[in-house]
């Protein structure tokens, strides 16, 4: 467990008075208060950090014990046995509970290992002001593959040691965040439960390019396919499907499969397009015959030409 | 009646003055519904009131600098999932 520089965090220098702890905090609160920093995770960091140094130092008791005992706290003979009074089973629980379905929480604001070991569970009681009569927002990331996206599936997760059913829509978009309205933190004095957020995070995927319900992926084509016409198979999201080349098919050439993207979000029956380039292979390796019809090709190409 | 809640329970929660509350919803902030003389709000704006709360409280804001800040947070917040969509597209 590492010792934490409450001073450095706030700025301060360790004979700073009562204000300047007070203005340290304040100034600084101002720039990393989640309400000011939306969807910004290292500032939320940066906060909790910033209310637990102002939790020890705008505290005189608990800030004269911090400062007795500094870098040395785990060594003090008197922090032993203070520890020992203090040692209540603990119990503390992260904030999100991760199941193996690749749900992993973030957020949580409690206090570091180092506050806790030093002042104890109740230490932070005190901190700050009751602020929420509505239950806390809880946030979470969801990894899904992009075939994960294109249907509308129910996932269990397990939230703070609940389960819950969420049903993911079709089309969800990577980073797009979705409300489960009541999931989130109890609220206090009757106030209402706070949501759970949800965010998503799409991998990307080896076949296709995305763009909102679109998909784009390339297509090898052989160039006798190119040249004569045929058909090739291709790969979308719902398996194979064969489709016609047209004859003298250039290379880059793009397709567009029509509903073959992804479904469009909360819009049913609604899909995007796949689209196709042509990527056409030239053949190596080439057998003597191969390379004497080539020759052939070429002497017939250029009559025509002239 | 469940998805209001009276003002005055949640200025004596917060330790909050009505003139405070009331001076939000005078700029905009916040809608109030009055029925038989009793402001509420709904459940749905307790959110965004206990931003504006603990802006005053945490950070001593008053209720122009909130006024602009919930107005820039909207800008960041629609910037944010203009930025997620350009992002998705230059992807790979």
């Amino acid at each position: 467990m590492a010792f934490i520089d409450y001073y450095q965090i706030l700025g301060i220098a360790k004979n700073a008075t009562e204000k300047d702890v007070k203005n340290a905090y304040r100034k600084l609160a101002r720039k990393y208060h989640p309400d000011l920093n939306p969807n910004d995770a290292e500032a939320n960091k940066k906060f909790q950090q910033l209310n637990e140094a102002n939790e020890v130092l705008s505290d005189p008791e608990k800030r004269k014990k911090y400062d007795k005992y500094g870098e040395n706290w785990e060594r003090g003979e008197e922090y032993e046995k203070y520890t020992k009074q203090q040692q209540q089973p603990n119990n503390r629980q992260s904030a999100y509970t991760g199941n193996s379905s690749g749900f992993d929480g973030f957020g949580g604001d409690d206090f570091s290992d180092f506050f806790q070991s030093m002042f104890g569970q109740g230490g932070g009681s005190a901190r700050g002001r009751q602020t929420k009569y509505r239950g806390q927002d809880l946030n979470a990331e969801l990894h899904l593959e992009l075939k994960e996206a294109a249907e509308t599936h129910k996932q269990a997760l397990t939230v703070n040691g609940k389960n819950i059913r969420i049903t993911i829509p079709a089309g969800v978009e990577n980073g797009q965040t979705i409300k489960i309205t009541g999931h989130g933190g109890a609220g206090v004095n009757g106030g209402p439960a706070g949501d759970l957020f949800i965010t998503f995070i799409i991998a990307d995927d080896p076949h296709f390019k995305r763009d909102g319900s679109n998909l784009f992926t390339t297509v090898k084509l052989d160039i006798y396919t190119a040249i004569l016409g045929g058909e090739v198979t291709v790969e979308t999201l719902s398996g194979k499907v064969k489709i016609k080349v047209k004859p003298e098919t250039q290379n880059g050439t793009k397709v567009k499969l029509k509903g073959k993207g992804l479904p469009v979000y909360k819009k049913e029956n609604e899909f995007g397009d796949l689209y196709l380039t042509y990527d056409i292979q030239i053949p190596v390796n080439l057998t003597e015959k191969q390379k004497a019809l080539v020759e052939e090709l070429k002497t017939e190409a250029e009559k025509a030409k002239a | 009646m469940g998805n209001l809640i009276a003002t005055t329970e949640i200025c004596t929660y917060h330790e909050v003055e009505y003139g405070f509350i009331n001076s939000l919803n005078e700029a905009g902030l916040l809608d109030f519904e009055v029925i038989d003389q009793t402001t509420f709000i709904t459940v749905d704006d307790l959110q965004k009131l206990e931003k504006m709360i603990r802006m005053h409280h945490e950070l001593e804001i008053n209720v122009a600098g909130i006024e602009a800040i919930m107005h820039l947070l909207q800008r960041v917040e629609q910037m944010q999932e203009e930025l997620r969509t350009l992002r998705n597209r230059h992807r790979n």
